[in-house]
């Protein structure tokens, strides 16, 4: 996550809250942001992606970050908004639906203001993450979704609740 | 995905063609040499995969195919014989193509030169010795077809000599589409006639795949003395004042003054002396045959448009999403009380469900092309198990979705190496049996309802049921003694880990196979029945949907969720009562018309968790043997849907084949029922172990 540092042009973010934290997208791979839909529920799914829901024709999983990044769950709100992105799943572009307790803008920010991710005092999988950024005066969790999306989705128990 | 046409990809797909026609091709002349028709073919084949693999840069393939096709250009001479030899090196030799042009650098070292000493081998056996495989002449051009315009008038003398106008006119229609109109006005008046002379010319087009030298052959022996002018001309419809200023027989000024008179042109033309009546017909014949021409032309680019799948693909799935909504609006009509609005939604439901029914229609292929693809594999693994076996087709007309053909290909190698391999039996077995020495497998397949059955029938040893039965209780697949019907032993066969065949060969019998061909039809959702009589051959009967782009499916509800049961899969309904709820609680069976059928409760494997209802229904399912009950809260009816497949983030979730958008918008999955049932039983015995 070095090479962040190298990039120098200013890139627009999509910035969004998960359980009361600030975080970034890159603002190019996303593809809309929804009201609440309907949501259908797939039984014995892997727990971050329980849900598929209707883009447009398209039926698209949706994920829940907090549960990927293993942060509280908090119920849905009238501010709860689905963002549709694109996503590279095993080398196939996906379109992907995430849940966001709220979003904010999309922001420009300057990559050689992005702090690399620190070793601890973290409580999100340092893989998910890009790196650290600045907006307002609070920090900006800068998200790697290729990542998030890449590693194992099979490792979830997929069998049994209980 | 791209939509950019890769060239060397069209020419490879065009290749494929090629070859599985050359092959269907030269298997017919192993059965029938004389046929000159078909050594044509197989030789047109050749030069055009040597002519087109060269333009594409395979020129390894060009330059190999090169030499096949000399050698089927001596037998379409008649200078070399199509013996079973030839047409075996010529197979081998397409299969190695085929290997030089799909993956050029998978091709064995040495193959090409091996395959061309053989054949050089065949070609120096027969009458012609001295050609040698470096007798490179120039490769003609492909036949193209050309039009030209003719006119030719013989020499004055030229019946005196011998000639006969009539011959040649006779030739020319030899060559092609020929319109030739006498021209009679050099004919003098009757004093200074000559009787014997050949006052005659004639006007007129021919339209040949012919090269141009063969007309000059025709004239060879007249042409010292005699006018003859041949040029090509484009075949587009024209004018007849056109047509006329093109030959010369007006000019463009005195047609334009014609012009301004109306209404008849060539009458006109005629009456004011500028043209002669002969002229005129001359022009008007060629006018039609030039239409003629263009009406070829076109119907010829009608006949064939070669498109990407994935474009039918993104078309399929646009018209899913019409369906899809087409039902939203139905729905709001329906609400409302507007009969415009409802009889316009009614002319949009017919529109859609018509273009639905196109689409899917452009995705079918007939099943003939996968049949023909058969008649090598049974020819070969017959000579090579030194058995004699016929293979018979019927209803290769019969249509299916493309992809299903294209998936259904494995599975069919396996059966047909099986009924070759178990089934039928060698000429000696079968002579001391009273059957003919030569086996037959016939292949069918018939359309019935919105499946297709495909057939494969041989007149072998059948399967012996004692035999399947005391193998399956031998792996353990059965208890010892279990009550089994005749169809589901023989459904035993389908299981995994099961082979009969005491003997390995490499053919078949490595144990895995059968589980393997169910596997692959059940991700077709089809299913596989197998019938046989012991002692006179087998039948397995492969049932698949049309396409695999729609299901018709069971629109249930477990919970508040919405589930799809594929119709095929579905045999009855029943109501679960109370009383069989509460006792089910130790065991979870039925009992209908005396039969034990087990159950599944969708809510407990969904961890459904809301209130029970009081009025459940089991959805009676069945996958080949096996007749299982699911239980859900309501079934709400028929559907029928476009199936859109799941991410890879759903990838570990195996009970479900897809999903499906209702006509409120919302997501429904679509059960896989035998992965389902497998999911009940482990999750059932993980149950019972804590």
């Amino acid at each position: 996550m070095g090479n962040v540092h190298t990039l120098s042009r200013p890139v627009e973010i999509l910035t969004l809250a998960l359980s009361g934290e600030a975080f970034a997208l890159e603002a190019t791979i996303v593809r809309e942001i929804l009201d609440l839909v309907p949501i259908t529920t797939v039984p014995n799914a892997p727990r971050y992606a329980t849900g598929l829901i209707n883009v447009r024709g398209k039926v698209v999983p949706l994920v829940d970050l907090r549960v990927r990044l293993g942060m509280t769950v908090e119920p849905r709100t009238i501010d709860t908004r689905i963002v549709v992105i694109e996503a590279t799943l095993d080398g196939e572009l996906t379109m992907v639906g995430l849940l966001a307790d709220k979003v904010y803008e999309v922001a420009e920010i300057n990559m050689q203001s992005i702090e690399s991710t620190p070793k601890v005092g973290m409580r999100w999988p340092p893989e998910f993450i890009r790196g650290i950024g600045r907006r307002n005066g609070g920090f900006l969790i800068i998200l790697d979704i290729d990542r998030v999306f890449a590693s194992e989705p099979a490792r979830e128990d997929r069998l049994h609740g209980s | 995905m791209s939509t950019a046409i890769d060239p060397v990809e069209t020419f490879r797909a065009e290749a494929r063609e090629l070859f599985e026609q050359l092959e269907t091709t030269l298997l017919d002349i192993e059965a029938d040499p004389s046929d000159k028709d078909l050594i044509d073919t197989a030789f047109r084949a050749l030069h055009t995969i040597k002519g087109s693999g060269a333009m594409f840069g395979f020129d390894a393939a060009s330059a190999f195919t090169h030499h096949v096709e000399n050698a089927f250009d001596l037998v379409r001479k008649g200078k070399l014989a199509a013996t079973k030899e030839l047409v075996e090196v010529a197979l081998a030799a397409k299969d190695h193509m085929r290997v030089l042009i799909e993956q050029p650098e998978a091709a064995p070292p040495g193959r090409s030169e091996a395959l061309l000493a053989q054949l050089a081998g065949i070609i120096g056996i027969g009458p012609v010795v001295s050609v040698s495989s470096n007798d490179a002449h120039p490769p003609e051009p492909p036949p193209e077809r050309t039009t030209y315009r003719l006119h030719f008038r013989l020499a004055r003398n030229a019946m005196a000599m011998g000639a006969n106008p009539l011959l040649l006119l006779k030739e020319l229609r030899e060559l092609g589409d020929c319109t030739m109109v006498t021209d009679t006005d050099g004919i003098p008046m009757l004093e200074e006639m000559d009787p014997s002379g050949c006052y005659l010319a004639w006007d007129g087009l021919l339209s040949t795949d012919q090269p141009r030298s063969a007309i000059d052959d025709v004239f060879m022996f007249v042409i010292d003395d005699m006018e003859l002018s041949v040029e090509v001309v484009e075949p587009e419809a024209k004018r007849l004042g056109e047509i006329l200023v093109e030959r010369h027989a007006v000019s463009a000024d005195a047609l334009d003054k014609a012009l301004d008179q109306q209404p008849r042109l060539g009458a006109m033309l005629v009456k004011e002396g500028l043209v002669s009546t002969d002229k005129v017909a001359a022009a008007l014949a060629e006018q039609k045959h030039l239409k003629g021409e263009v009406e070829k032309v076109a119907k010829a680019d009608a006949a064939d448009i070669r498109v990407q799948a994935s474009r039918l693909d993104e078309l399929m799935d646009q018209v899913g999403e019409l369906v899809i909504a087409q039902a939203r609006l139905r729905q709001l009509a329906n609400a409302g009380n507007d009969p415009h609005l409802k009889s316009l939604v009614e002319e949009i439901e017919r529109l859609s469900s018509e273009l639905r029914d196109t689409t899917m229609g452009i995705r079918m292929v007939p099943i003939g092309s996968l049949f023909g693809r058969f008649r090598r594999l049974v020819r070969d693994l017959s000579k090579e198990l030194g058995k004699e076996i016929a293979l018979t087709t019927s209803g290769e007309e019969t249509e299916l979705d493309k992809t299903v053909i294209e998936r259904l290909h494995d599975p069919l190698v396996h059966l047909i190496r099986n009924s070759l391999d178990h089934g039928v039996e060698a000429p000696d077995i079968r002579e001391s049996k009273g059957k003919p020495r030569q086996g037959t497998i016939h292949l069918s397949a018939i359309h019935s309802g919105a499946q297709v059955l495909i057939k494969i029938t041989d007149d072998g040893a059948g399967i012996d049921p004692v035999r399947v039965r005391a193998k399956a209780e031998e792996n353990g697949l059965i208890p010892p003694g279990a009550e089994l019907s005749e169809p589901e032993i023989f459904q035993l066969i389908l299981q995994p880990g099961f082979s009969t065949a005491a003997k390995v060969t490499s053919v078949s019998g490595r144990g895995v196979g059968m589980d393997v061909v169910k596997r692959a039809i059940d991700q077709l959702r089809g299913t596989i029945d197998i019938d046989s009589t012991l002692g006179s051959g087998s039948t397995m009967t492969l049932r698949l949907p049309l396409t695999l782009a729609i299901i018709d499916g069971l629109l249930v509800r477990v919970g508040e969720g919405r589930y799809v049961i594929p119709l095929s899969a579905v045999e009855e309904c029943v109501e679960l009562s109370a009383e069989d709820d509460r006792r089910a609680s130790g065991r979870d069976f039925l009992n209908i018309r005396d039969e034990t059928v087990p159950f599944l409760r969708l809510k407990a494997l969904f961890n459904v968790v809301t209130d029970p209802e009081p009025y459940q229904k089991v959805v009676i399912v069945s996958t080949g043997d096996a007749r299982v009950g699911l239980v859900v809260d309501q079934i709400i009816g028929d559907y029928q849907t476009v199936i859109k497949s799941l991410s890879k983030i759903h990838s570990t979730v195996q009970t479900f084949s897809g999903a499906t958008i209702l006509g409120d918008g919302t997501v429904a999955l679509i059960i896989d029922v035998p992965r389902l049932i497998d999911f009940g039983q482990a999750s059932e015995s993980q149950k019972k172990a804590s």
